[in-house]
C-alpha cells in the first residue's frame, strides 16, 4: 500500500474575480517509509498540495489518499495518524515549551511519556528551556519544538512544509539528519523545500513549478535524464564569459553556478577544445572547461525552460 | 581607514542587557563592491544591518556610512541608502506605477525625476504590459525585481539586501543577481545577506559572522584557500560549526 496517492488533483483560488490555478492535475505516489521531497519555488503550489493531503483544504477535483484513507471521506481518521508542521510557526506562543508539548499530546489522547523515545534526540536539545515561553525561543529552537509537537502522537505520515526555509546551512544539515533518523524508525516523511540542493537527501522527489509536476523520480534518475551535454566553464573575465556563452549558437542555456558557468549543449556533442577555440576568438584567457553531471538544480531549470 | 570606503566600521558593538549581539566587528566596504554578509541564524547579522542603516544605536565602537556617523546622523544615512528585505515592502493593493509614485514621493523625487525613473524601470524589467496591474497579480520573481528597483529609486550610493532571493525559482534567482551585478557595475555598493552559498561567489568580498563576531573576511578565493575548502558551503559550515551560541540558546 502506498503511504500517499494523488490522482488528478487540481485546485484554484478565486480572489476578486481573479482565478489562480494553484495545482493542475497532480499525480504521484509515495511509498511507505519513504523520505519524499516536494521541491519548487514559492508560489509553485507546495503548500496547497500539502494542505489538501493534511485534510485542511479541499481539492476542486481528483482523489487523494493518505495511509489508505480518502482525504475527503476519512478526514477524521487521517488527522489522527498524520503529523503536520506548517511553514509558519503555529504553536502557542504564550505557553511554555513543556506546556505546548503536553497540550499536543493530550489533544491526541496520549502522553509525553508514552512516545518520548521518538522525540528524545530532538527534545533534549530544547529541554533546558522547557519553562520558557515558546514565543521567546530562537528560530532553531522553535523549529525543534514544532517538530516535537508534530511527532508526539507517533504519526504514520509526517508532513513538513518548508521546515528549512530561511535556515542557515549548518542548521539545515542537522535538520535533515533528524529526518533520516525518523525515517529509519519507519515513518513516511513528505517534506517541501525551495532549496534544490536538499533534493539529493530524499529517496524520491517531485519537482513542482506553476502548479504542475515537472518530474517525479529519484534524484539520481532525474539527473541522468538531463538532455544533452553539460559543461562547467570558467575564464578570467566571468561577466564577459556569460555574455559570450549565451550568444553561442549551439548553446541551449548558460547559467551561473557559484564560481563557474554551466553551459548546456543540445543536439550535438562537443569537446573541451571546441569550447576553448570558440572562446579564444573572443580573447578569453585562463579558459577552463570540464564536462560535468547535471545537478537537480540544472535539471529543474531545463524542465522549467521546456514548459 | 580608506576614505573611499562607503562603510567604515571599527569595533562596533551592540549589547542587549547581558547579551552581546554584535561583538566588536570591524570592516571596510569599498564603493561599487558587492559585499556578502553571511552568518548563521542568530549570529547578529540583522542587528549589524540595523546599526549600519541608522535604525539602531550601537553600544560602542565607530561606524561611518557614506561619510555619516551612525550615532549622530542616522537620518542622513536613511536618505542615502536603499533597503530591501525578503518580505518585500511593496503594496499589493497598488499598481506597479502607483507603488513607484508612492516610494518616489517618500524619497522626495520631483515629478520629472519620477517620470524618468518610472520609464527606466519599466524598460529595464520589461513590465510595460503590467504597469497598471495590481502588484498582487505579479509573479513572485517580478515582484522581487520590482522591489529591488524601487528600493534604489532615489539612486542611493548604497543598498542593503536582506535575503533578497529566498524562495524564488532558480532561473529568477540568477536574473536577480544579474540586476545586482549591473547596479554594482554602475557604481552602487551592494551589501547583501543570503543563505544560498553559491551566491557568495558573486560577491567581491564575503564576511562570515559567528556569535556576533566576524570570523572570516575576504574574497571567496582567499577564503576557500585559507580553509582548504572546495566551495563556500564547506567554508561556511566549518566556521559556523564553531558557534557556541547555536548550541546553547
Amino acid at each position: 500500500m502506498f503511504a500517499i496517492t494523488c490522482k488528478g488533483i487540481s485546485k484554484s483560488y478565486v480572489n476578486k474575480k481573479q482565478t489562480t490555478k494553484a495545482l493542475r492535475d497532480i499525480n504521484l505516489e509515495v511509498n511507505s517509509s519513504e523520505l519524499f521531497g516536494l521541491i519548487g519555488p514559492d508560489g509553485a503550489g507546495k503548500t496547497s498540495l500539502m494542505r489538501i493531503l493534511a485534510t485542511l483544504i479541499l481539492a476542486d477535483i481528483g482523489i487523494a489518499t493518505v495511509d489508505g484513507s480518502d482525504v475527503v471521506r476519512d478526514f477524521e481518521l487521517i488527522r489522527k495518524k498524520i503529523g503536520y508542521m506548517p511553514g509558519r510557526f503555529s504553536l502557542y506562543q504564550d505557553l511554555s515549551v513543556a506546556e505546548n508539548l503536553e497540550f499536543y499530546a493530550s489533544v491526541f489522547n496520549t502522553t509525553v511519556n508514552e512516545n518520548y523515545e521518538l522525540i528524545r534526540d530532538i527534545y533534549v536539545q530544547i529541554e533546558p528551556f522547557k519553562n520558557r515561553r515558546a514565543g521567546a525561543l530562537s528560530g532553531g529552537m522553535k523549529q525543534k519544538l514544532a517538530l516535537s509537537c508534530a511527532l508526539i502522537h507517533r504519526p504514520k505520515v509526517l508532513f513538513l512544509d518548508e521546515p528549512t526555509t530561511g535556515v542557515d546551512a549548518v542548521s539545515r544539515i542537522e535538520f535533515w539528519e533528524m529526518l533520516k533518523r525518523l525515517q529509519a524508525k519507519g515513518m513516511t516523511i513528505f517534506v517541501s523545500t525551495p532549496y534544490m540542493d536538499e533534493a539529493s537527501l530524499c529517496d524520491r522527489i517531485a519537482l513542482i513549478q506553476n502548479g504542475r509536476l515537472l518530474a517525479v523520480e529519484s534524484p539520481a534518475n532525474i539527473r541522468s535524464e538531463f538532455a544533452g551535454q553539460l559543461w562547467s566553464v570558467r575564464s578570467k573575465n566571468m561577466s564577459r564569459l556569460m555574455k559570450d556563452l549565451k550568444e553561442w549558437a549551439i548553446a541551449s542555456s548558460a547559467f551561473s553556478f557559484g564560481d563557474s558557468i554551466h553551459l548546456s549543449i543540445k543536439g550535438q556533442r562537443i569537446s573541451a577544445s571546441d569550447i576553448n577555440n570558440y572562446l579564444s576568438v573572443f580573447g578569453h584567457q585562463q579558459i577552463e572547461a570540464q564536462q560535468i553531471e547535471a545537478s537537480v538544480e540544472d535539471c529543474f531549470m531545463q524542465l522549467m525552460s521546456n514548459e | 581607514m580608506n576614505p573611499d570606503n562607503i562603510i567604515k566600521v571599527e569595533k562596533l558593538t551592540k549589547r542587549f542587557g547581558e547579551f552581546v549581539a554584535v561583538d566588536q566587528i570591524s570592516m571596510d566596504v569599498g564603493r561599487g563592491q558587492i559585499f556578502g554578509f553571511l552568518g548563521a541564524n542568530g549570529a547578529g547579522k540583522t542587528t549589524a544591518i540595523k546599526m549600519l542603516s541608522g535604525l539602531l544605536q550601537p553600544t560602542a565602537g565607530k561606524a561611518m556610512v557614506n561619510g555619516f556617523d551612525v550615532y549622530t546622523e542616522p537620518e542622513k544615512i536613511k536618505r542615502n541608502i536603499g533597503y530591501m528585505s525578503q518580505r518585500f515592502s511593496l503594496y499589493d493593493d497598488l499598481t506597479v506605477v502607483e507603488n513607484m509614485k508612492f516610494y518616489g514621493g517618500i524619497y522626495g523625487l520631483n515629478n520629472k525625476e519620477l517620470k524618468i525613473k518610472t520609464e527606466e524601470i519599466i524598460q529595464l524589467l520589461h513590465i510595460g504590459d503590467f504597469k497598471d496591474k495590481l502588484v498582487r497579480s505579479l509573479p513572485l520573481g517580478w515582484k522581487q525585481k520590482l522591489a529591488f528597483s524601487i528600493s534604489i529609486l532615489h539612486n542611493p550610493p548604497l543598498v542593503f539586501l536582506d535575503e533578497p532571493t529566498g524562495g524564488v525559482d532558480p532561473i529568477t534567482r540568477r536574473e536577480f543577481w544579474e540586476l545586482i551585478t549591473q547596479s554594482a557595475n554602475g557604481g552602487m555598493t551592494v551589501f547583501v545577506t543570503t543563505h544560498y552559498m553559491d551566491e557568495a561567489e558573486y560577491c567581491d568580498i564575503v564576511s562570515i559572522m559567528v556569535d556576533g563576531r566576524i570570523e572570516a573576511m575576504g574574497s571567496t578565493r582567499e577564503l576557500k584557500t585559507k580553509y582548504k575548502a572546495e566551495d563556500m558551503e564547506s567554508v561556511f559550515v566549518t566556521l559556523a560549526r564553531k558557534s557556541k551560541r547555536a548550541n546553547q540558546e
